[in-house]
């Protein structure tokens, strides 16, 4: 019951767009007594709405509002396992078990996801050289069908596999066990390094991946070379002697109305960006922090995606493979550069080759880069269909979480495997994303 | 610590346990439904509660009254700490204008079944000569509005109540608190339109929480709605009468 987040009413994505109206929603209450399913219109679920792009959405359909089941199963804390109702959220889960020395296995880069939504969208973090994904350190979850069936899915089941990055396609989500990991404070040792350009990026990646369990780059988009500023992170050991783990209390600014279009313009942009990279002047810088400002920057800014103004935002995730992660990163930070539509945040990581669980899980072995851009119209989706076209070529593929643009050619080339993930779905759910990529 | 709470499946009630789960209390559930109540205590044990205790029970069956609250003398040991009567409904206002029947039932559950309870609470913490006794009452219930009287009067009834028996009790060492909630956004007021005014179950849960280990008289939750009630009240019943309030 976080209070910040249970009021949402307009159930739109965090991109806010695309535009978006649920026929009807229904607020779940408890995991026993469900509406029934299968009324006609197709359902799905609908967490917090953190997905960018319309993978949340379900326009014309009803929507389940999972907000109102976020009560805790069980939670053993010798072990460090935690089973909780699929509307709790990563920042509910971490208030209960941070006190207790345990943090989450993986994380994105906001707390304000459901347990539901990790799932479904097989989310990654910082971590995954490491970790791999969301999903990995799924041990059971529960999944309510249109049938009427009530299933405990384990990793081996095929079932599970499909439900893990499944989109919210396979059922209703109802409760999920994760394992945690361990954590002696709640503290986070960081290193910020300064770089010139993407194959600084890649030396200093590589050799970061191999030290720290944290690692992920800013990179400044308004410019071609790729610089920027690579990020590692370490949760501080018991040897440091720090206090025992507490709560934290973070104030929160909060951006009241949509910003005006022009805010968010190249100029300002490419200012900000160069502060950005300037604000450090050591080629390495050393911190130490609680891990709220760690992992969650943008959550201390509530209804930070205003800042795009009324049209909302587009992001994009992709992956490419290493073979040609180089060039092909180059290709990408050049075209999003000479389109002078400009990142505000753009994100650079090498993913680890640790399997991901999921039919259509997004992370594999690669260069991942995420960028965002204000909504301007049609030219920000053809440059959003020209980066997906990018990393075709390169043979990679791109975040369906965040996406609101990709064409059903893309999908299909970024996910050859769907065919066997549609074969699991609930044939009572459906989003509008799936209706998209599919044109079904 | 031991807590009583009688509703406790209402969202409001699951945020007030959720506060005192976390401080380790020692918790006694009572509700109608065992598998809500049964995935609530899950939820409370998870969270820290040192020992959670549940009981079926129905408020409007008065029969259960006096077995419940002998069970919870038996299980708090050391004493109750804190008693919240958390049940109710909101009736609706086109059956109750012209259904008897409908009316008396709604008060029945929502005045008489919680001052009855009440009275048994409060001998057991008079004897204990500790203890707060907690109710949750209603902003409707300091005025009486077209659109909603018949929940309006029981809950003031229980306002009245609780003032009378808080001034009874004060010399014996029982704190008797009357919560009254303006709107807030549960299954209870699921049908309602919401505006501005629908206040978050876990904000009012934090709030009543502070205000039973507080000790408060009459806590408004969240308390803009005091001045706000203060202002209905004082309007003269002349000019009341034609408002559309």
């Amino acid at each position: 019951m976080a209070s910040e987040t249970t009021h949402r009413r307009d159930y739109a994505s965090w991109g806010r767009y695309p535009p978006s109206a649920p026929a009807h929603v229904e607020r779940l209450r408890w995991r026993h007594a469900l509406p029934p399913l299968d009324g006609g219109r197709p359902v799905l679920a609908y967490g917090r709405g953190r997905s960018y792009g319309d993978a949340c959405l379900n326009n014309g359909g009803v929507l389940l509002d999972t907000a109102g089941l976020d009560r805790v199963l069980g939670f053993d804390r010798e072990a460090g396992r935690l089973r909780a109702e699929a509307g709790m959220t990563l920042g509910e889960v971490l208030a209960l078990v941070v006190p207790h020395g345990w943090f989450l296995p993986v994380t994105p880069g906001t707390r304000h996801v459901t347990l539901g939504g990790a799932v479904a969208n097989d989310v990654h973090g910082k971590n995954h050289h490491l970790a791999g994904t969301f999903g990995r350190h799924v041990t059971r979850l529960g999944l309510a069908r249109s049938t009427g069936e009530r299933l405990t899915l384990e990793p081996g089941d095929p079932l599970f596999r499909a439900t893990v990055a499944g989109l919210g396609l396979t059922g209703l989500i109802l409760w999920v066990e994760l394992r945690l990991q361990p954590v002696a404070s709640d503290q986070v040792d960081v290193a910020t390094t300064r770089f010139e350009d993407l194959d600084a990026f890649f030396a200093l990646s590589e050799r970061a991946n191999r030290r720290s369990p944290y690692v992920v780059a800013w990179v400044d988009a308004q410019r071609p070379e790729g610089r920027g500023v690579l990020i590692e992170g370490a949760h501080v050991g018991p040897d440091a002697g720090l206090p025992p783990p507490g709560v934290w209390r973070q104030r929160r600014l909060r951006v009241p109305f949509d910003a005006p279009e022009g805010l968010l313009r190249p100029t300002t942009l490419r200012l900000f960006n160069a502060l950005y990279y300037r604000k450090q002047i050591a080629p390495v810088r050393r911190t130490r922090t609680h891990y709220a400002p760690f992992f969650y920057p943008l959550d201390a800014v509530r209804d930070w995606n205003r800042l795009y103004g009324r049209r909302g935002l587009l992001q994009h995730q992709c992956v490419v493979p290493f073979d040609d992660g180089r060039e092909a990163t180059r290709a990408l930070l050049a075209r999003v550069a000479e389109s002078g539509a400009g990142s505000f945040l753009a994100v650079l990581k090498l993913f680890g080759d640790v399997p991901s669980p999921g039919l259509l899980s997004f992370p594999r072995p690669g260069v991942t880069l995420a960028l965002d851009f204000a909504h301007r119209g049609e030219e920000t989706v053809r440059l959003l269909h020209r980066l997906d076209g990018l990393v075709r070529e390169a043979g990679g593929a791109v975040y369906p979480a965040k996406d609101a643009c990709m064409t059903p050619e893309s999908f299909r080339a970024f996910f050859p495997q769907w065919p066997a993930f549609a074969e699991h779905l609930d044939p009572a759910f459906s989003s509008s994303f799936w209706r998209r990529v599919t044109g079904g | 610590m031991n807590v009583l709470i009688v509703g406790a499946t209402s969202a409001i009630a699951q945020a007030v346990a959720r506060r005192f789960a976390a401080d380790g209390a020692a918790l006694v559930l009572a509700a109608r439904d065992p598998e809500k109540l049964g995935a609530v205590a899950d939820d409370l044990r998870a969270r820290g509660a040192s020992r959670v205790h549940t009981h079926r029970f129905d408020a409007a069956d008065f029969a259960q009254h006096a077995a419940l609250v002998e069970a919870v003398a038996a299980e708090a040991s050391g004493g109750l700490d804190h008693a919240l009567l958390a049940y109710g409904t909101l009736p609706d206002p086109s059956v109750v204008t012209t259904d008897a029947e409908a009316v008396a039932e709604a008060f029945t559950l929502n005045a008489t079944s919680v001052v009855a309870l009440m009275t048994r609470l409060a001998t057991l913490l008079e004897q204990q000569g500790q203890g707060s006794l907690t109710v949750i009452a209603s902003v409707a219930g300091d005025r009486g509005r077209p659109s909603n009287y018949v929940y309006g009067a029981a809950k003031g009834a229980v306002a009245l109540f609780a003032a009378g028996l808080r001034a009874r009790l004060a010399p014996r060492g029982v704190q008797v608190t009357t919560v009254k909630p303006g709107l807030v956004d549960t299954p209870m007021t699921a049908h309602l339109p919401k505006n501005a005014l629908f206040a978050d179950p876990a904000d009012v849960g934090a709030q009543i929480h502070r205000a039973m280990v507080r000790r408060r008289d009459v806590a408004y939750v969240p308390r803009f709605w005091r001045p706000v009630m203060a202002a209905i009240r004082a309007v003269p019943e002349r000019l009341f009468k034609r408002l559309d309030l």
